[in-house]
């Protein structure tokens, strides 16, 4: 599988992705600007986490007008892959490319803990290498992750299998039943707050989100 | 036009006698411009007039330095052809009066004083000191300090990893925000200040001038009164996205050649960076202002000149390079402005609409800046504290101190603060006495701490100032790393009273004799005077931040305990309880002598533990520092929810919770190893107990309470607060 990465100003945690990948696909992602339209040869497009445009109008707002987003969105329709880690996840329901919003947290303040997540289903290219129902650790960082949709959205969401993680321990930022992540109904595109990425080395305290991308890595 | 007189210079902090010698450099009566950037490059801020002649008592040189004081950071060796660039400063004034602001422009300031050398920025820590909780405003204020120094290092992306905070009524006026970041580079791509090659293009990069933050510089260098709100304008505002766009920009313009020198616009903006790059290079700046991006119109050159607005930065380029520079800068939406040129005249010369506003010889500016030998008095050595009990039992002392102020869990604070981000983090924050980031694509680490006892220091500023040295010395090497180096942030009260002067010459004599013995240079710092309110001072600071390193970052201790382990207690005990937390907490006292640092126990004590770490003997590690043994294995206990059975060991109060230094708890498998090898080293050992697979902590004596009331206990303080 062929990755890339994208890259928009305020974006931080594209390093941290770049060494999961590197690490499960034993390849180097490419790197593509924002301002870059062509992302011919790749399987899989990777928006990172961080704080594109400052998050300043809203988070992913800006980012989703990009001109590669329009790239995003032929890769998304041709049947390509796309994963969308926090402010990557942002990006991807405010250019459509999944439903809902992710608003303030809760509480009204950062969170940055581990947090346990539920695998709904393990039959997507995203999830073949967890078990069903598994149980895993990932850090999450952010202050927008309070995943919101009318519910008749959560509805369809929950009814299609459409959901991808739950927060299992404690659903610290609000998220509407307690919703972390969730797939396009062709299962290609993910979106989740918290970040796998982080978790895929035992120094840094556990391998729990490495099946993610080794899942990717086998697909 | 405003007239340029003596009343002019004092509102603008210079006294007479200064701005006598600003009249004898000039010839003339300066300009107001002119006056405005003598006062600013005169501020106790910028030309440390009160502390210069007492920092040069520290040590500053040891084989693995590289620039030591005098640069944006100090830079030390940490093998295989890398750096650290590091450094902490202080925001003090702005984040009383405004602390969202004055604590993220903290954060952002520091971060570029390393990033302007050339390094990555890959960690933030910081050390704050609040006043009374009980007070509306304290909590206001930790509130605005917290949220700032998160928003705006999560948002740039640098992880922060590590702090301390402490709690106490000298503070209520005054808090102290001090921020630190570390960052890496190739030792062959280090990057300096001194401005050369006359013609060169000078070029300014980042975000546009506005008014903010005029006089700054000088606001920090003042006490604070009634009045102090009327000062709200004098603080910065941050814009962290952009100074991430600056970072990048900056590190990908840092790949070519294109750079002779650069530097940031820190305190003074304009005026330091051009008046330092060009003075420490020995040549002469010319600046034309009406090329300085501007963000509001009709701004007078003395604005400019003075403005510190944020994520500004100033470099001097090759000309042949300056399109390719362009190129990179905007593409990272960044402005970029030629305002100016290198001369070989020795004078900064500022231009704006056709009008020379000032020319000054650069040299007498730093030169002739005023340099005090301010009086001072010596503290007198504090009584000691004498014979003193208690009726409280071990188990409610150990409760009521683990949930005050300052000993209870920073949970709350970490939590808000993105600690993983960059994905090196290998002990974020309370899993290990120092934090542990390792070096992307290397097994190596850096270990990072910050650390300063107010209470001893005021007691004894000698003692105090040794012992802040001695407490980040033993927090690097309670996780197996070698401590190299130290950066210092001295806040103190106004120099001009000589008992202050005094504080401050007996810390800088306490650092000084620890650094020598540790072998713990000072490569960089920060001084923060006037932190008075009402004409009351702080208690003294002086803040320590320092840097070690690990060449296998799997070695590293952490404080988590587990079942089947012995405790070990390396150090001697006398049971030191003058300024302790438990004499304060349970006795309601600050009195008595801090207690002794013995640097020859501390070398040894700590270069025993450290071999032992490193030779894959020690399971778990932690210094014992406020609150004493209990309060250490507590911490141990809660970090794993392991228990630990401690039983056996005396019950003393004194015992318990007295505050000796130089002392480790070490978990082991098997204590008469350790103690046999610990008496070979003569270095003094006693196993204290065991780990337990209950979960609940059993105290010397036998009363045993439950892991979860310890823990409700310890993380109680900062939720409730701030319900």
């Amino acid at each position: 599988m062929k990755a890339g990465i994208l890259l928009f100003p305020g974006i931080n945690r594209e390093r941290d992705m770049v060494l999961a990948v590197r690490q499960s696909f034993g390849t180097e992602p490419r790197i593509i600007w924002h301002k870059e339209t062509d992302l011919s040869g790749l399987d899989l497009v990777i928006i990172p986490g961080g704080f594109s445009f400052g998050d300043y109008l809203r988070c992913g707002a800006m980012a989703a007008q990009s001109p590669v987003m329009q790239a995003v969105k032929t890769h998304a329709a041709r049947g390509g892959y796309v994963l969308g880690v926090c402010n990557g996840f942002q990006i991807l329901t405010e250019s459509g490319l999944l439903p809902g919003a992710l608003l303030r947290n809760a509480g009204l303040r950062f969170l940055s803990m581990d947090t346990l997540l539920k695998v709904e289903r393990n039959d997507t290219v995203f999830t073949s290498k967890y078990g069903k129902g598994e149980v895993f650790r990932a850090p999450m960082a952010h202050g927008d992750g309070n995943y919101t949709a009318d519910d008749a959205t959560l509805d369809r969401l929950e009814g299609e299998g459409l959901v991808a993680f739950r927060y299992h321990d404690e659903n610290r930022n609000g998220s509407a039943r307690a919703i972390a992540g969730i797939y396009s109904p062709n299962l290609r595109v993910l979106g989740l707050m918290p970040h796998p990425e982080d978790l895929v080395d035992p120094l840094m305290g556990g391998t729990d989100g490495k099946p993610l991308f080794d899942s990717l890595a086998a697909a | 036009m405003t007239e340029v007189n003596a009343t002019l210079a004092k509102s603008f902090g210079l006294n007479a006698e200064e701005y006598a010698k600003v009249i004898e450099i000039m010839g003339r009566t300066p300009s107001f411009t002119e006056l405005g950037i003598f006062s600013v490059m005169w501020s106790e801020h910028c030309s440390y007039k009160s502390s210069r002649v007492w920092l040069k008592e520290l040590p500053t040189k040891a084989p693995w330095v590289i620039h030591g004081p005098g640069e944006n950071a100090g830079v030390i060796d940490i093998g295989e052809g890398m750096a650290a660039i590091f450094k902490m400063e202080s925001h003090n004034h702005p984040s009383f009066i405004e602390p969202y602001q004055g604590a993220a422009t903290g954060v952002g300031g520091i971060l570029r004083d390393v990033f302007t050398m050339g390094a990555r920025p890959i960690a933030n820590l910081n050390a704050l000191r609040f006043g009374d909780p009980a007070l509306p405003v304290t909590k206001r204020v930790v509130d605005g300090v917290v949220r700032g120094i998160g928003g705006y290092g999560n948002c740039v992306g640098v992880p922060t990893v590590g702090g301390e905070v402490n709690f106490h009524p000298a503070y209520n006026g005054n808090p102290l925000v001090n921020a630190m970041t570390v960052g890496i580079a190739a030792q062959d791509k280090i990057f300096l200040s001194a401005a050369a090659g006359i013609g060169n293009p000078v070029v300014y990069v980042g975000s546009k001038t506005g008014r903010d933050g005029i006089h700054g510089a000088t606001m920090a260098s003042t006490e604070f009164d009634a009045s102090s709100e009327e000062k709200r304008p004098t603080v910065q505002v941050g814009d962290p996205f952009t100074e991430k766009l600056l970072i990048e920009a900056c590190l990908e313009l840092m790949q070519t050649d294109a750079i002779v020198a650069i530097q940031d616009m820190g305190a003074a903006g304009l005026t330091s960076s051009s008046v330092e790059m060009a003075g420490k290079g020995g040549v002469g700046i010319e600046l034309t202002l009406d090329n300085v991006p501007q963000r509001e119109t009709g701004m007078t050159a003395y604005e400019m000149m003075l403005s510190e607005s944020q994520e500004r930065m100033l470099l001097v380029l090759k000309p042949e390079r300056s399109e390719m520079a362009r190129a990179i800068i905007e593409k990272w939406d960044l402005d970029y402005a030629v305002i100016g040129h290198i001369t070989g005249t020795g004078r900064i010369v500022i231009t704006h609409k056709g009008v020379i506003e000032a020319d000054i010889p650069l040299a007498p500016l730093s030169d002739a800046a005023p340099l005090y030998r301010r009086p001072y008095t010596e503290t007198p050595k504090p009584a000691p504290l004498g014979p003193i009990s208690s009726d409280t039992s071990l188990s409610t002392a150990l409760l009521k101190l683990i949930a005050c102020p300052d000993l209870c869990s920073r949970r709350w604070i970490f939590d808000q603060y993105d600690s993983t981000v960059g994905g090196q983090t290998v002990k974020r924050p309370a899993e290990s006495d120092a934090a542990i980031v390792r070096l992307e694509g290397t097994n190596r680490a850096l270990a990072i701490t910050t650390d300063c006892t107010p209470r001893y220091c005021v007691a004894d500023p000698e003692q105090g100032g040794a012992q802040a040295v001695a407490e980040a010395w033993r927090n690097i090497t309670a996780t197996g790393a070698t401590p190299l180096a130290v950066t210092d942030n001295m806040n103190f009260g106004n120099p001009e009273k000589p008992e202050i002067m005094g504080q401050f010459v007996g810390a800088i004599k306490g650092m000084a004799a620890a650094c020598i013995a540790l072998d713990f240079p000072v490569v960089s710092g920060n001084v923060s005077l006037y932190n008075e309110t009402e004409g009351k001072g702080i208690l003294p600071t002086p803040a320590i931040g320092a840097v070690g390193v690990l060449e296998d970052a799997s070695l590293a201790r952490g404080i988590a305990i587990a079942p089947g382990q012995d405790l070990v207690l390396i150090g001697a005990t006398t049971g030191e309880l003058g300024r302790s937390i438990w004499l304060r907490e349970i006795c309601g006292l600050e009195t008595g002598a801090p207690p002794l640092v013995d640097l020859a126990a501390e070398r040894a004590n700590g270069d025993f533990v450290r071999e032992q770490i490193l030779a894959g003997k020690i399971a778990a590690c932690h210094d014992l520092s406020d609150g004493g043994l209990l309060v250490a294995v507590t911490e141990m206990a809660l970090a794993s929810n392991t228990g630990a059975d401690v039983t056996q060991v005396d019950t003393s109060h004194a015992f318990c919770f007295g505050e000796d230094q130089a002392r480790y708890i070490l978990a082991v498998e098997d204590a008469e190893v350790l103690l046999t090898a610990a008496f070979a080293a003569g270095i003094p050992a006693q196993k204290i107990g065991h780990t337990t697979i209950d979960e609940c902590l059993t105290l010397p004596g036998g009363v045993a309470i439950s892991l979860t009331v310890l823990r409700d206990a310890n993380e109680g303080f900062f939720p409730t607060w701030f319900a």
